[in-house]
């Protein structure tokens, strides 16, 4: 069992560990800043902490002794004369995503950002460089564009453990992308997807995936959490099959996890229309899937149900074998021994989370 | 030669910050300077492109800066460079 929680929030990079089923804070660093990822490498159990600095700018830093102690390194940074659009100078304006290269590449490490930009350490986070061949896709400059944050952005990052030169990225907005060949070359796979905010639905690029993740077991089923639904592909990212309920509440939401040892099961945090932005009927439910989507079932034991405004940022749900953990806007933080079938407030009074992830 | 003061929100990430003379005939010449006393600084203070961060001003002699981007701001050899970060909220 994973027994650390690594929580990126508003204030600060937080560290729970758990003894003998009792959580408790192990690590506060960077207290005061925001901080937009906490990740830890499971290869060498390396903590990230990717810094949004109001004032200093995108900072990165990471700890080899859980959070005692910490070095900067240089955050990736755009070649100079780089644009996003033509007179508009592209610089590191977040860290989205964080995610390793593999069993294969141990010097690997792949970055995403806003505005758009994919980046890769080959020297173990060291230094990075921009992965020339994406940020010149062809659809960048015209069919890209911002969505939850001004500039399009990269916020997720699926490594095919199988192969780890197979890669999928997800941005908002433009949708899903799939290498082959370690980035060398790039495939729009948007088709299915249904962007309901554009002229047209069913356009090449311009959707708005909140969050792309694959299944452990069998990575050629993936998972989004859309803008527009909640979609899932069978074949590899080739087609994508809208699995919502029509009327939810498992249909807008920005987070979503897959089971460890189920490729059919999920967890999606709804969250009340795209103009509301809060929980639905003030009340918090994790919904989860056991049959690929078919069917949902709303996890409500132990949440809040009146007066909640919470809602779970696409990077705050997190699980590990029987345990999830999702934090929320308003800085609670909830924990499930059993799938979701009940949950445990672990605090009611953190900041803003943004990221969770269990770890070692 | 121009003093450079610091708003003290910057000793957190470096601690031995202090007033500090700098040569240089323009301010990226001076944050060049600074970037050599104090390694990493230039990169809190402007982005990858040379740019002037949102939230950080610089005054000169008790005038904010005007140019954000080349910072072609002129100043004299007794001049004091202030750099400080801007108000934002909470």
């Amino acid at each position: 069992m994973r027994s650390t929680l690594l929580l990126g929030t508003r204030k600060g990079f937080i560290a729970y560990h758990t003894q003998n089923n009792y959580w408790q804070i192990e690590n506060i660093s960077f207290e005061g800043m925001p901080v937009s990822i906490a990740y830890a490498d499971p290869r060498n159990s390396t903590w990230w902490a990717c810094l949004d600095h109001g004032h200093w700018g995108v900072k990165l830093h990471r700890s080899k002794d859980r959070g005692n102690t910490w070095e900067e390194v240089v955050a990736p940074a755009y070649p100079e004369g780089e644009e996003i659009k033509d007179g508009l100078p592209a610089a590191t304006r977040y860290i989205w995503s964080m995610a390793h290269g593999g069993k294969n590449f141990h010097s690997k490490l792949w970055v995403g950002t806003d505005p758009g930009g994919l980046f890769l350490s080959e020297d173990g986070g060291d230094s990075f460089q921009l992965v020339e061949s994406l940020w010149k896709h062809p659809t960048r400059k015209e069919g890209w564009f911002g969505g939850g944050r001004d500039q399009p952005g990269i916020h997720s990052i699926v490594v095919d453990p199988r192969d780890e030169n197979h890669i999928h990225v997800a941005i908002s907005c433009a949708g899903v992308f799939e290498t082959v060949d370690a980035g060398k070359t790039w495939e729009i796979r948007n088709k299915g997807l249904r962007a309901d905010f554009l002229p047209d639905p069913a356009a090449e690029t311009g959707h708005d995936p909140h969050i792309l993740v694959a299944a452990p077991t069998n990575p050629d089923i993936l998972w989004q959490q859309n803008h527009c639904g909640i979609f899932r592909s069978k074949d590899g990212s080739k087609s994508w099959e809208d699995v919502s309920q029509p009327q939810g509440p498992a249909r807008f939401g920005f987070a979503i996890a897959v089971a460890d040892d189920n490729p059919d099961q999920a967890w999606v945090a709804p969250a009340h229309s795209d103009e509301n932005r809060t929980a639905i009927k003030g009340a918090l439910s994790i919904c989860r899937t056991d049959d690929g989507g078919k069917s949902w079932k709303d996890c409500r034991n132990g949440l809040p149900q009146n007066a909640c405004f919470d809602i779970v940022y696409r990077h705050a749900l997190a699980n590990s074998a029987d345990n999830v953990a999702f934090g929320t806007t308003t800085g609670n933080l909830f924990f499930s021994p059993d799938r979701g079938e009940s949950w445990q407030v672990l605090n009611n009074y953190l900041p803003m989370i943004y990221s969770v992830q269990f770890a070692d | 030669m121009p003093t450079v003061k610091f708003t003290p929100a910057l000793k957190r990430f470096f601690p031995g910050l202090k007033n500090t003379p700098a040569k240089g005939a323009t301010l990226a010449e001076i944050l060049g300077e600074l970037e050599l006393n104090y390694p990493g600084v230039r990169s809190y203070l402007l982005d990858e492109q040379g740019h002037l961060r949102k939230h950080v001003n610089i005054f000169i002699d008790g005038t904010i800066i005007k140019d954000r981007t080349a910072l072609s701001d002129l100043f004299t050899e007794n001049s004091e460079i202030y750099i400080i970060q801007a108000l934002s909220g909470g």
